[in-house]
């Protein structure tokens, strides 16, 4: 669950003076981080270092290990695989529903955005649960396939890369939404009839005037989409299985069922670079978009 | 020309609509499913429900034989209440302070300070683990508090730094012009106008903090279980009914308290960011 973080930062909207100074009201939280986040990745990284279990000698083994192995290379790209598809799929729904949103009634925009908000505020496992009863066997989309005689066999849904998808597009679009919608309502409508009434057809709007200009929304949402889905470990595992491992199934495993720090620490080093090398890519083409925007 | 045109608009009219539509029934769907599945009277999860009985919530309300989930909520509402407090009283501190540094180094505090919303939350909760242990911590509440402190804050931060951005400079100038000192104004004029922004943050992170995975999967141990960690168990071993009787009211309670929400302080419209 998350907010727009595009939100530009209350620039100088208030010269209060030089007075207690700004700095000082952002030590205690600094205080807080320094402790409890920046020193622990710090530990993370340097466990990462030790190159026996008991974490007696330093060295450069669990590197090794990890970047030696071809199967960890494959894991790393499948975790990025299933964010990249979790954000097309969620994309491609939410961006109808932002544009039909944006045209609708005041009142419907307000249940709209309730019913956006509300799987955001229903815990995650809740939400993972709901795609067992689904996706199941003896599931929703079963029942459905079987009673119109679509199958003669229950689909196999669950423990499948697409089931995994579909759960996760529910699970993270909220998080695409809430940055979208905001883009999109400080679109100028002007600019849209006007290039309706200069003869462009609707998709030619769609695609010059309208995605150009939520292009900052887009790639907000989608930051925290890719985010949130590729360390989304409850549902990876339940609705996944075992058969699919992605990084956070080996970080956890090798963390709490084999008790091997060092190691754990390395893959965790390797989610935490890998998707925020994405997430730079991806916060850069919207740093873009809003300046082209701007200027 | 004109027909080709309304094909073309037909098409999209079609598309989108469509699309729309599945995107609300992929959003809605879910949760009704989730409460149609915890009314069943049947044994087992499956949809649709057998008759309608409200069994699986009597055995969730059942003190002796739900003991483990009630200490796992309890757990959870304690870690919560905490932590969401802390982040208001810091989270708030921090965005006075940021509203009022325009500069490049302010900024990228802000950046420092948002972070945690798109670092990989495991990789954190990991790092948690091996640092409070390494440092001879044993498992405790205490320590969840702090991670998920770190995990909700940018909540608070969000909400109230836009409240104040939103806040008309004038107005500070016409109190301390008036002769009100800078505490005084604060007290006067700031918070009474910045207080929703704080209160939604604030919920927002108390909201977090219960749905908190990746923090409470390092962090939490037997004697400290939390909820959605008790719910993954339920859910790994026996997917007993029950799950969905959690999860129902889960739902309900988020319902009830967003409908609050909106109405005290517009919450949705301060989530539009």
């Amino acid at each position: 669950m998350s907010i727009a973080v595009a939100a530009p930062v209350a620039a100088g909207a208030a010269p209060l003076r030089r007075d207690i100074g700004p700095w000082a009201l952002t030590l205690p939280l600094g205080a807080a981080y320094l402790a409890f986040f920046v020193a622990p990745l710090l530990m993370l990284l340097a466990v990462s270092f030790y190159a026996d279990e008991r974490m007696t000698t330093l060295g450069l083994r669990q590197w090794e290990r990890f970047l030696g192995d071809p199967f960890h290379w494959k894991v790393v790209a499948d975790t990025l695989l299933l964010g990249a598809k979790t954000v097309a799929a969620t994309v491609l729904l939410g961006l109808p529903l932002a544009l039909v949103w944006r045209t609708a009634p005041p009142f419907w925009q307000r249940m709209l955005l309730f019913i956006v908000v509300l799987p955001l505020l229903t815990s995650v496992v809740v939400r993972t649960f709901a795609w067992i009863v689904i996706l199941g066997r003896e599931g929703v989309v079963n029942a459905l396939v079987l009673g119109l005689g679509l199958a003669s066999e229950p689909l196999r849904l669950l423990q499948t890369e697409l089931g995994l998808v579909i759960a996760l597009t529910q699970i993270e679009m909220p998080l695409l939404m809430l940055p979208l919608l905001a883009v999109i309502s400080r679109i100028d409508p002007n600019v849209i009839d006007a290039s309706a009434s200069l003869g462009a057809s609707p998709w030619r709007t769609l695609f010059t005037v309208i995605l150009p200009l939520s292009l900052p929304g887009i790639s907000a949402g989608c930051l925290l989409v890719f985010a949130s889905s590729t360390t989304a470990f409850i549902s990876q595992s339940v609705i996944g299985g075992g058969r699919l491992v992605y990084l956070p199934a080996l970080v956890w495993q090798q963390a709490m069922v084999v008790s091997d720090w060092p190691f754990a620490a390395t893959a965790a080093v390797m989610l935490m670079v890998s998707v925020m090398a994405v997430i730079a890519v991806i916060a850069l083409v919207g740093r873009v978009a809003a300046g082209r925007i701007g200027g | 020309m004109a027909r080709r045109r309304s094909i073309g608009e037909l098409a999209y009219t079609l598309v989108i609509g469509g699309l729309a539509s599945l995107a609300l029934v992929i959003l809605v769907g879910p949760v009704l499913i989730v409460l149609a599945t915890s009314l069943t009277e049947g044994r087992s999860i499956r949809f649709p429900p057998t008759g309608f009985s409200l069994q699986w919530y009597e055995l969730l309300l059942d003190p002796v034989r739900s003991s483990q989930i009630h200490r796992a909520a309890s757990n959870t509402l304690e870690v919560a209440a905490l932590s969401a407090l802390l982040a208001c009283v810091l989270g708030t501190l921090a965005a006075l302070g940021l509203a009022r540094l325009a500069s490049a180094a302010g900024r990228a505090l802000d950046a420092f300070f948002m972070s945690p919303l798109v670092l990989p939350g495991l990789a954190f909760g990991l790092a948690a683990l091996v640092y409070f242990t390494l440092l001879g911590f044993r498992p405790s509440l205490e320590l969840l508090i702090a991670g998920h402190l770190i995990v909700i804050v940018p909540f608070v931060l969000r909400t109230v730094g836009a409240s104040l951005t939103q806040l008309d400079p004038a107005l500070l100038d016409a109190s301390a012009s008036l002769g009100a000192g800078r505490l005084y104004s604060f007290r006067r004029v700031t918070l009474p106008l910045i207080a929703p922004g704080i209160a939604a943050g604030t919920f927002l992170a108390f909201m977090a903090s219960v749905d908190n995975v990746p923090v409470s999967l390092f962090l939490s141990s037997a004697r400290t279980d939390m909820l959605p960690i008790r719910i993954w168990g339920m859910m790994e071993s026996t997917l007993d009914v029950r799950v969905a009787a959690v999860s129902g009211v889960l739902i309900a309670v988020a319902f009830v308290l967003m409908v609050v929400m909106e109405w005290l302080v517009g919450l949705t419209r301060r989530m539009r960011g």
